[in-house]
């Protein structure tokens, strides 16, 4: 009796030191296996010469001078910078048009959810959708620039045009994305910011600048971190509608890694792991940066 | 003598244990999914079963591309007792991870060394047979019969002949050859007929094997002939952004006149609407006089992982694989060439005159991506690739393979 008396009183002791760890555990476990051992198993990986197979042969930083003077590491980090740069257009076209939708009109869910159509979607579906409507001789796209221009373009076999593309593919669901964080950022608005600021004779752009959007700031910045994020991971339509082609030009760094560790001319594990490291160095650099806003936020509550 | 005693073993347990769930059980991963290569293993297993009643088959069919990534993982997590792989350096680093089991005895004790004498060097490494071939095809270039006939071409024998030919269709309108480089594998089939019939065989096996550098006089010379058909037009135009198939439809209506591919792209282009009289197939033409003609013909294979767990009846399995009746019936139903020289003689027009060229053929070679080590051939397609688009870029392209090279066979 005596001891279960007193396991009652560690118990009642600790309870509040115990209970937070007990419900954070779980969680903990998962992220632990999960995300920081294979991020710190990708780094070990990534200083070895490994076909996946054989045995790991250590050659310290050799991946990354390989990697320095890899052609196709440079195209990879360029498309990357311009998927960065035009894919954050999906945060104001999805403004634009959550602003549009955001009026009481009949039928006005369906236009809604016809319009979030893009991104329930899957990525493959969208990148097989834009190959036909890219493609020569029968493509909707290449029909129409051939009727305006007279001569054809293949968009995705030319390496002008190719990430230029296969972005655009990206924009459409991404944009569907933004509009639905803003959709729900405009139902919260103030209703009594915005009368007062009316009674103040704002409107239009200057309502929408100094008012609006303000209040949908915490939409922006959500809506930034995942185009970024969506930005650098950029895998799925290029696997899809070129496989990095025409010959490497629309190569991505994940695509890349994918390609030099996994697919059928690779398993290169210790150089795809580099490649890899490489980029989530690159995302730390933006990942910290909206931790560390976060935080300054959290702080100023 | 193996085969007995394993027989005569399995007899024994089974009379022992009075169970029919102990008899022999052998596990075939394969990547037979498209639906003709599926009928044929269906085929294969059903008349093995009929001979070998005491072995009970389990195959486990695996979508194609998917294979090529499942086969690492399960060949070192859960082996079956056979797999079906490619022969020449695809198989290479299974053997070099000591994954793949010698198969020679059952080479030497079938008297396979004599019967698949056409792929013997492809399935050896160090002197030992990794493996059993099953079935291949020939390349070649397949022409629209009616076409020429109109153009009053006749199927060209010399390079120059190919020139003119070509020539005389652009000139009508008419796109002298189709091809699809979106998948890159198509090119890889321009450069080894380029190489095997501007140097050679040899000189060919050497290249891909990364003992030659591809900023060799050599190889440019290859790049020249090419550029005699890319300059003036000859491929279809935005060939980078289609694959094989997208370009039959050309052929098919009559836009494109050649093709330079494999032997299954017949099927492909029968289903198009073209009727066999239409299709013309001829031997690549000769370019330097004297150099023996080598053919490209990749072959499939099967093999037995070293970890198998019933090696003897997996064994028995490849002898009966092997065995003139079982690639003749097989190779019919997927309309490609028996490798066993012992097998019937297919029937097809196609693969007759195939089956003829390939067995006065000097040499075969499988493919560049499968002669090439992997990642060399990545490269390596992609720079014909962008040569096909871009043929003055030929001096910056070749040094950008022999950079390649010089990594990857250090």
């Amino acid at each position: 009796m005596s001891d279960t008396a007193r396991s009652a009183g560690f118990w009642k002791r600790n309870q509040l030191k115990i209970a937070p760890w007990a419900f954070l555990a779980p969680g903990a476990i998962m992220f632990l296996l999960y995300v920081l051992i294979p991020i710190v198993q990708s780094v070990w990986i990534s200083f070895h010469d490994w076909d996946g197979l054989g045995d790991k042969v250590w050659i310290g930083l050799g991946n990354y001078v390989e990697l320095l003077d890899d052609d196709t590491f440079y195209v990879a980090l360029k498309n990357n910078l311009i998927w960065l740069a035009l894919y954050l257009l999906a945060i104001p076209m999805g403004l634009a048009t959550a602003l549009f939708l955001n009026q009481t009109v009949w039928g006005i869910r369906l236009y809604k959810s016809l319009f979030f159509f893009p991104f329930v979607i899957s990525q493959v579906v969208v990148g097989l959708m834009f190959t036909w409507f890219y493609a020569p001789d029968f493509g909707l796209f290449s029909q129409l620039i051939k009727w305006l221009t007279g001569t054809e373009i293949a968009v995705l076999a030319d390496e002008r045009f190719v990430t230029l593309g296969i972005i655009v593919a990206g924009l459409w669901p991404q944009t569907a994305y933004c509009m639905i964080l803003y959709l729900t950022g405009l139902n919260n608005l103030n209703p009594e910011q915005i009368e007062a600021a009316r009674m103040d004779n704002a409107r239009g752009w200057r309502l929408l600048w100094h008012v609006i959007l303000p209040q949908l700031a915490p939409a922006t910045f959500i809506a930034m971190v995942v185009t970024v994020i969506g930005a650098l991971r950029s895998f799925d339509l290029v696997s899809i509608m070129t496989a990095g082609g025409p010959y490497g030009s629309s190569q991505v760094l994940s695509y890349f890694m994918y390609e030099q560790a996994l697919s059928e001319y690779g398993y290169r594990m210790g150089y795809g792991a580099a490649i890899a490291v490489v980029l989530f160095l690159i995302m730390m650099v933006f990942i910290t940066l909206f931790i560390v806003r976060m935080i300054a936020q959290e702080r100023n509550r | 003598m193996t085969k007995f005693k394993a027989l005569a073993g399995l007899a024994l347990s089974a009379l022992l244990m009075g169970s029919a769930a102990f008899a022999g059980e052998i596990v075939i991963n394969s990547d037979h999914s498209d639906p003709a290569p599926k009928k044929a293993m269906e085929e294969l297993i059903a008349d093995f079963q009929a001979k070998h009643p005491d072995i009970t088959v389990k195959w486990n069919n695996f979508d194609h591309e998917g294979y090529k990534a499942a086969i690492r993982n399960f060949l070192t997590a859960d082996p079956p007792d056979v797999a079906a792989w490619y022969a020449g350096n695809r198989m290479a680093p299974f053997v070099g991870a000591g994954l793949f089991e010698d198969v020679s005895d059952v080479w030497a004790s079938n008297g396979l060394d004599e019967q698949l004498k056409s792929s013997a060097a492809s399935m050896t490494i160090d002197g030992k047979k990794w493996g059993v071939p099953y079935t291949y095809y020939q390349w070649g270039i397949y022409y629209r019969a009616d076409i020429f006939a109109e153009q009053g071409i006749t199927p060209p024998k010399t390079w120059a002949e190919l020139l003119a030919a070509s020539e005389k269709l652009k000139a009508a309108g008419i796109t002298p050859f189709a091809i699809g480089t979106k998948a890159l594998w198509p090119t890889g089939g321009w450069f080894d007929y380029l190489n095997l019939r501007v140097n050679g065989y040899e000189f060919h096996m050497e290249l891909t094997s990364g003992k030659v550098p591809y900023t060799d006089p050599r190889v440019k010379a290859v790049f020249e002939k090419w550029a005699e058909l890319v300059s003036p037009g000859y491929f279809l135009e935005n060939h980078a952004a289609i694959d094989w198939q997208d370009a039959i439809p050309q052929m098919v209506q009559g836009k494109a006149a050649m093709y330079l591919m494999g032997n299954f792209a017949v099927a492909t282009m029968k289903d198009g609407g073209l009727t066999e009289d239409q299709i013309g197939f001829m031997q690549f033409p000769e370019i330097t006089p004297g150099i023996p003609m080598a053919e490209d013909a990749p072959t499939d294979t099967f093999h037995i992982p070293s970890g198998a767990k019933n090696k003897e009846d997996a064994k028995v399995f490849l002898a009966y694989l092997a065995s003139p009746e079982a690639q003749a019936k097989m190779n019919a139903t997927l309309g490609q060439l028996p490798v066993n020289n012992q097998a019937a003689k297919p029937s097809d027009k196609f693969l007759d005159a195939g089956f003829t060229m390939l067995s006065n053929a000097y040499a075969l070679a499988q493919f560049y991506d499968r002669d090439a080590d992997a990642e060399m051939a990545k490269a390596g397609m992609e720079g014909f690739q962008e040569f096909m688009v871009k043929p003055d870029q030929i001096d910056r392209i070749l040094e950008r393979l022999e950079k390649v090279r010089a990594k990857v066979y250090k």
